[in-house]
């Protein structure tokens, strides 16, 4: 430990202003503050502060994600067994997986780093941790025969455009792995929809069509069971398919308090409630596509969700009545999730411009009446 | 039947270092410093020259603009330093302290007199410093006529020294007090009793009063949260607080004819050599208690860890001061601390560490390290919970970053001061200065309003 520790000290002047490597110093700050809590006071103000930071913050959200990602890991060896034929073992399938998935993750860390050091080093911050879930959420979002390229131009558009134009962590309007998932759909919807992206390809070999539990209720047919789909074992964008892992996820987070219970719980509520329109039990809507994730890991990120307390309710709410309002009404688009979850990120302002526009004229009606 | 109000929002920080209610001894310090910076937005203009010699009770420095309200030495002795600062601000005024004497004033009974008269005698006396307005958190202006007054008799803050411990002894003082400030508002002196202690308190006695009962954690004992519960403060309206050790201080110069600045001080914090309760008076110098206080790599704060003063081993107490806490000094590195998984001996609101499990017994040396770097706002929900106000923190914050008068004005910047939105920058994961940025929105007000 203090060895590492003196290396940094010694690397230190180097990555500091007027520094040969001072070009790198918000990326050596990150590395140093990632090994090390820093051994700065409060100055001002409060003598002693909360051990919590964003850190911890965020680590808990990855925390919460391992069942999901452990599970897709699997699921991808697992659909590609089952489509192909090759009467794998359970290593060997989750070998397969890991293999599928670890360039999707070495695009997402390395490209959003790269602009994240980059934008912090212009901006003279220090780099946030935000993108710690961001780049963890971004491949769990996408269909696993995304090709590499395609991931890093939405990576980039998500941590540039999405985040840092606006200021970085915290002042960013839509969710930014969200927002990656939709440049490519929009750019690149051949690549994002259909039938032929959710199994891994084999090499040489035509890609094998499966329709997702979505796609055969948009033409009338489903014939996934609910427990399947509540389990996870069926095609689908990598992380979304298993409810089961994501209920796990959300025990995290709910029970750590890092994901608002109010809006995890309002956008079920508005599920249901709209889910009674269609022709499928309303509760499938829950256990379909990227329902769940979205409820759970996305609809709850902090920064682009309604700030108010009250906010929370009416947001995730909307969330939910929206995303299964496009499944049910919408030909074009079979999922509805990604885009409701944007739209009400976009509407999360001005709900709560009328919430605490209620506590100002409380306010002033106060100041009237005496 | 007074009012009962329990607040459920909130949190008592389980500092360790808390002083047992026994006196340890009566210290005669050998220096005491007034410091004009205790105030907020006071212009000092002084009094004084080095080597003059003053009793207890004359006045060191006066308002400048307004150069009724006076400032006393709390000690008879030598002016032995002026302290200034950059710009040739007046930091503080150090008063050797010799001898005993004190300047007398007659002994007077406030409830026959009226306002103007009252607002006289305090200000003469060098009294009128300690009643404070809100909004804003500044000295009181003897023009005004506030709505009403608030006094809390209830110190939720870490590790604050016990109300009725610190108070024994003294009812006939506050009683005084009441009286005086009785003929200054139309709208009655609201007393604020903790109600785990209402029943057995002998301030319960107290007449001319409205009484209040809180129940709840830190800021429950704050005055302002107080009057946001009774009644709160509207634009345009003024009130006035004391606070407990200052309306005895008050009480006691009008009916004993004495200028006598002594108190209690709780000696406190989890590096403290020996956490303890001394007899000491206004202004003190912490060497004078070095015995008890530490040596080291410590911090020396005046008043209580979330708002007190760093002020050094050679500082001195603050003017409103009647706590000392010491804390360790932060300042080292931790390996990958964030992603611990356990880290036991944090304390954390959160439930991102173990300690909410951990039971009320439990209590934590918190040092000064900020344990993490500074961001923007990213989580929302955490402020509102330990705010028992109706107010929404992080609008009014940003509104005093934007310096938006309008909104600050709208969002209830008349209601807060820095130290109701203290435990906000306890529990922010942001480590926002959020006390600094409330205080320059007031600062802002204040310039504007003028």
């Amino acid at each position: 430990m203090s060895a590492l520790r003196n290396t940094l000290d010694k690397m230190k002047p180097t990555f500091s202003k007027g520094g040969k490597l001072s070009a790198l110093g918000s990326f050596f700050d990150a590395m140093e503050t990632f090994f090390f809590v820093p051994k700065t006071v409060n100055r001002s103000g409060a003598h002693i502060k909360d051990s919590i930071d964003l850190k911890r913050t965020m680590i808990t959200v990855i925390i919460a994600l391992m069942p999901v990602f452990l599970f897709s890991i699997y699921n991808i060896g697992y659909q590609m067994n089952l489509a192909y034929g090759y009467g794998w073992g359970f290593w060997m399938i989750v070998w397969k997986g890991f293999l599928k998935i670890l360039p999707l993750y070495l695009v997402s860390y390395i490209v959003g780093l790269f602009f994240e050091c980059m934008f912090a080093q212009i901006k003279g911050e220090e780099v946030n941790e935000g993108y710690f879930v961001t780049g963890f959420l971004i491949p769990l979002i996408m269909p696993v025969n995304i090709p590499l390229w395609m991931l890093a131009i939405a990576v980039a558009f998500a941590v540039v455009i999405g985040k840092e134009v606006f200021g970085g962590t915290g002042m960013n309007i839509w969710n930014p792995a969200l927002l990656a998932r939709a440049f490519l759909f929009f750019a690149y919807p051949k690549m994002m929809s259909g039938d032929s992206v959710w199994i891994a390809h084999k090499c040489g070999v035509d890609a094998v069509s499966c329709a997702t539990p979505l796609s055969e209720m948009a033409s009338g047919n489903l014939h996934y069971s609910a427990l399947d789909m509540f389990v996870g074992l069926i095609p689908g964008s990598i992380g979304e398919t298993s409810t089961l892992c994501i209920l796990l996820g959300a025990c995290v987070l709910i029970f750590t308090g890092v994901g608002s219970w109010k809006i995890m719980l309002s956008c079920v509520a508005g599920a249901l409630l709209m889910g009674l329109l269609g022709d499928v039990p309303a509760y499938y809507q829950l256990v379909m596509g990227g329902f769940a994730f979205g409820c759970v890991f996305m609809a709850t990120d902090p920064v682009t969700s309604a700030q108010t307390e009250t906010g929370k309710w009416i947001y995730g709410f909307l969330v939910g009545a929206f995303a299964v309002l496009l499944r049910l009404f919408n030909p074009g688009y079979p999922e509805g999730m990604m885009l409701s979850i944007l739209l009400m990120n976009t509407f999360a302002p001005l709900i709560d411009h009328l919430v605490v526009g209620a506590n100002i004229r409380r306010r002033l009606r106060r100041a009237k009446t005496v | 039947m007074s009012e009962h109000i329990r607040l459920k929002k909130g949190l008592d920080i389980p500092l360790a270092g808390a002083a047992p209610a026994k006196i340890a001894e009566t210290v005669a310090p050998d220096l005491v410093a007034l410091k004009p910076t205790d105030f907020k937005a006071l212009v000092p203009k002084l009094a004084v020259k080095e080597g003059d010699s003053v009793q207890a009770g004359d006045v060191l420095f006066v308002d400048k603009m307004n150069q009724q309200v006076r400032f006393c030495s709390p000690c008879s002795g030598v002016v032995q330093q002026i302290v200034r600062g950059d710009k040739r601000k007046l930091l503080a005024v150090v008063v050797k302290v010799e001898g005993q004497q004190s300047v007398k004033f007659d002994t007077v009974d406030c409830s026959k007199l009226d306002k103007q008269a009252v607002t006289a005698i305090l200000q003469e006396r060098g009294l009128w410093p300690m009643i404070k307005q809100r909004p804003y958190g500044i000295i009181a202006n003897g023009d005004d006529t506030p709505k009403s007054i608030f006094v809390s008799a209830m110190n939720t803050a870490p590790l604050a020294p016990d109300a009725d411990f610190i108070m024994d002894g003294q009812m006939e003082n506050l009683q005084a007090g009441i009286d005086a400030l009785g003929r200054l508002t139309k709208g009655g002196v609201h007393f604020s009793l903790a109600a785990a202690k209402e029943a057995g308190s002998a301030m319960h006695d107290l007449k001319g009063v409205i009484f209040h009962t809180f129940d709840g954690p830190h800021p429950a004992g704050n005055v302002g949260v107080q009057i946001n519960h009774i009644s709160p403060i509207n634009k345009g309206e003024i009130v006035w607080t004391v606070d407990l050790v200052s309306l005895a201080a008050i009480g006691r110069c009008l009916r004993t004819g004495v200028y006598d600045m002594t108190r209690m001080v709780a000696i406190t914090g989890p590096a403290a050599k020996e956490p303890c309760y001394v007899k000491g008076v206004q202004g003190m110098s912490l060497k004078s208690i070095a015995k008890y206080t530490a040596e080291g790599n410590v911090r020396y704060v005046s008043g209580d860890a979330l708002t007190g003063e760093s002020v050094g081993a050679d500082g001195f107490l603050g003017y409103f001061d009647n706590q000392v806490t010491i804390l360790e000094e932060g300042d080292y590195y931790e390996l990958l601390g964030w992603i611990k998984p356990f880290r036991l001996k944090k304390f954390s609101f959160s439930h991102l560490y173990w300690s909410w499990l951990a039971g009320k017994k439990k209590t934590y040396n918190l040092d000064t390290n900020t344990n993490g770097g500074a961001r923007a706002f990213v989580v929302s929900d955490v402020y509102g919970k330990v705010l028992p106000m109706d107010i929404y923190p992080v609008y009014l914050l940003k509104a005093c970053l934007a310096k938006d008068i309008e909104k600050m004005e709208n969002l209830g910047i008349y209601e807060v001061i820095p130290e109701d939105l203290a435990l906000c920058e306890f529990v922010c994961p942001s480590k926002i200065e959020i006390q600094k940025i409330l205080s320059d929105g007031i600062d802002l007000m204040l310039k504007e309003m003028a």
